[in-house]
C-alpha cells in the first residue's frame, strides 16, 4: 500500500512537471495534450475510484502550485474525473482492453466542459468556440495518441489491478 | 473521502479567490512554485534540443520562399536604416534644441532575462510562468518583452517566479499607434489566438505591413504601464464597413507567442 502510494506520486510528480514545463507548449492545430489527465486515466482504471480520486486532487494541486493558478480549480475537476474514470474501471470498463481509449475520450470531453463551466462561472473571459469547437477535437486526438504508451508505463510501474489477481484466484 | 476532496478542493478555491496576494493560501503556492521550480526547469532543458531539433526540421519546410522574401526585406531594411539614421540625428540635434521633456523611454528601463518554466492550458488562458520573480526586482505589471517586442506583462509576482499574461490573452488590452500615421487603438485578443487593433476611427490612414507599438501615456493620474515605442507587431489586414463604428485591424506579433523559451522583464 505504501509503496504503490510513493509510486503513484512520483507518478503523479513527474507528469505535472512535463505537462507543466514541456507538453503544454505543444500546441497542434489550437489543440494541447494532457498528459495529467491520460496519466490520471491510467491511474484510476488501474487502481479504482478512491486512488483516482487522491491522485486527481494531488495532481490537480500540484497543477494548479507549478503554474501559479488559482489553486483548487483543476484539483476539483480532477477529483470528480479520477473517481469517475474509477467507477468506470471497476465496474463496466474492467478487464475491457479499449477502456482506457474510451476512457481518455469522454473525460477529454467532460473536462473540457467542466473546466469551461468552471471559469465561466469564476468569470474569466473565456472562448467557448475555442474550447469546445477549436481545441477540443485536437486535444482528443492527441490525448489518445498518449493514451497507449502511458497507461502501458503506468501499469508498468503499479502493476496489473488488484481485483484481476483475486479473480484469478479465486478461479483457480 | 471523494466528497471530502472535492469539497476541499472548493474551499480551496473559494479561499484562494477572496484572499489578498498575501494571504496564507497564496504564501503556500508561492513556497510550493519555488520547490518545483528546478525540476520544471530540469524538464526544460532536457526537452530543449529535442525541440530544437523539431523546429530545425519545421523551418526548412518553405525555407527557400522565406529566404527569397527575407533578402527582400533586408534591401528594404537597409535603405530604412540609412533614413532612420539621418532621422535620429535630426530628431536629437531639435530635442536639444528645444530641452524637451519627454515620457519614459525603454532606456529608463532596467531589463530582466528569464526563461519560460511552465504555462496554462492555452485553450483556457494565454499564461506562462518565469524563472524570475520580486527577488530579481520583477515588480506587478512590468511589460515583458520577447526578441524586442512586446508579449505580455506580468500579473503575478513570487519571490522567484512571476506568471506573465500573454496580449494574446483575452483579459489583456494596451493602447498602442501605428508608427507611419499615428492611428491610436487598443491591441486586444482576437478569434483564434490572434491579435487585433481595435478602436482605430474609420477616417484614419492605416493599410497592410503597418508597424504597432506601444502607445504609452503622458497622463499623470493614469500613467501607462508600457513606455511608448515597444513594438508589438504588423498590420495583416485593415478593413472597414458601413455598420461597425471602428476599423477592423488584423495585427501579427513579431513573435511566436505560443511557443516563448526566453523573455526580457523591464523593470525600474
Amino acid at each position: 500500500m505504501t509503496v504503490d502510494a510513493l509510486k503513484v506520486t512520483a507518478i503523479v510528480f513527474v507528469a505535472v512537471v512535463l505537462q507543466s514545463s514541456i507538453v503544454s507548449t505543444i500546441e497542434v492545430r489550437g489543440g494541447t495534450p494532457d498528459l495529467v489527465l491520460v496519466t490520471l486515466v491510467a491511474i484510476a482504471l488501474l487502481r479504482g475510484a478512491i486512488w483516482g480520486a487522491a491522485a486527481g486532487f494531488a495532481a490537480g494541486l500540484l497543477l494548479d502550485t507549478a503554474s501559479l493558478a488559482r489553486l483548487g480549480e483543476t484539483s476539483l475537476l480532477l477529483t470528480v474525473a479520477g473517481y469517475w474514470i474509477g467507477r468506470y474501471g471497476e465496474t463496466t470498463g474492467r478487464d475491457r482492453t479499449h477502456a482506457p481509449v474510451l476512457s481518455v475520450a469522454v473525460v477529454t470531453v467532460l473536462y473540457a466542459v467542466g473546466a469551461l463551466a468552471l471559469h465561466v462561472m469564476l468569470g474569466d473571459p473565456v472562448d467557448a468556440g475555442t474550447v469546445l469547437v477549436g481545441a477540443l477535437i485536437p486535444g482528443i486526438v492527441l490525448n489518445l495518441l498518449l493514451t497507449f504508451p502511458v497507461y502501458a508505463l503506468v501499469r508498468r510501474i503499479i502493476g496489473r489491478p488488484e481485483w484481476s489477481a483475486q479473480e484469478v484466484r479465486l478461479l483457480g | 473521502m471523494v466528497g471530502i476532496l472535492a469539497l476541499l478542493s472548493l474551499a480551496l478555491l473559494s479561499v484562494y479567490f477572496r484572499e489578498s496576494d498575501s494571504g496564507p493560501l497564496h504564501g503556500a503556492q508561492d513556497a510550493g512554485a519555488t520547490v518545483m521550480r528546478p525540476f520544471q526547469v530540469g524538464a526544460e532543458r532536457v526537452a530543449r534540443p529535442f525541440r530544437d531539433l523539431y523546429g530545425w526540421f519545421d523551418g526548412l519546410v518553405g525555407a527557400k520562399e522565406e529566404n527569397e522574401r527575407l533578402r527582400e526585406e533586408l534591401a528594404r531594411a537597409q535603405q530604412q536604416a540609412i533614413a532612420n539614421l539621418n532621422a535620429a540625428q535630426e530628431n536629437r540635434d531639435l530635442r536639444e534644441a528645444l530641452d524637451y521633456q519627454d515620457l519614459p523611454g525603454l532606456g529608463d528601463y532596467r531589463r530582466v532575462n528569464t526563461r519560460v518554466v511552465a504555462q496554462q492550458a492555452p485553450q483556457f488562458s494565454k499564461q506562462i510562468v518565469i524563472s524570475a520573480g520580486s527577488s530579481a526586482g520583477i515588480k506587478l505589471h512590468a511589460p515583458v518583452l520577447s526578441a524586442g517586442a512586446l508579449v505580455g506583462e506580468v500579473t503575478k509576482v513570487t519571490p522567484d517566479t512571476a506568471l506573465v499574461t500573454l496580449l494574446t490573452d483575452e483579459s489583456s488590452a494596451v493602447t498602442a499607434y501605428t508608427i507611419r500615421k499615428g492611428a491610436l487603438g487598443i491591441v486586444e485578443s482576437g478569434e483564434g489566438g490572434s491579435l487585433v487593433l481595435d478602436n482605430v476611427p474609420k477616417d484614419k490612414d492605416v493599410t497592410r505591413g503597418d508597424l504597432v507599438a506601444t502607445a504609452g501615456t503622458g497622463v499623470e493620474r493614469l500613467p501607462s504601464l508600457f513606455p511608448r515605442g515597444i513594438p508589438i507587431g504588423t498590420v495583416t489586414s485593415a478593413s472597414q464597413t458601413d455598420t461597425e463604428p471602428f476599423k477592423q485591424i488584423q495585427i501579427a506579433s513579431m513573435v511566436d507567442l505560443s511557443n516563448l523559451d526566453v523573455v526580457t522583464v523591464l523593470v525600474r
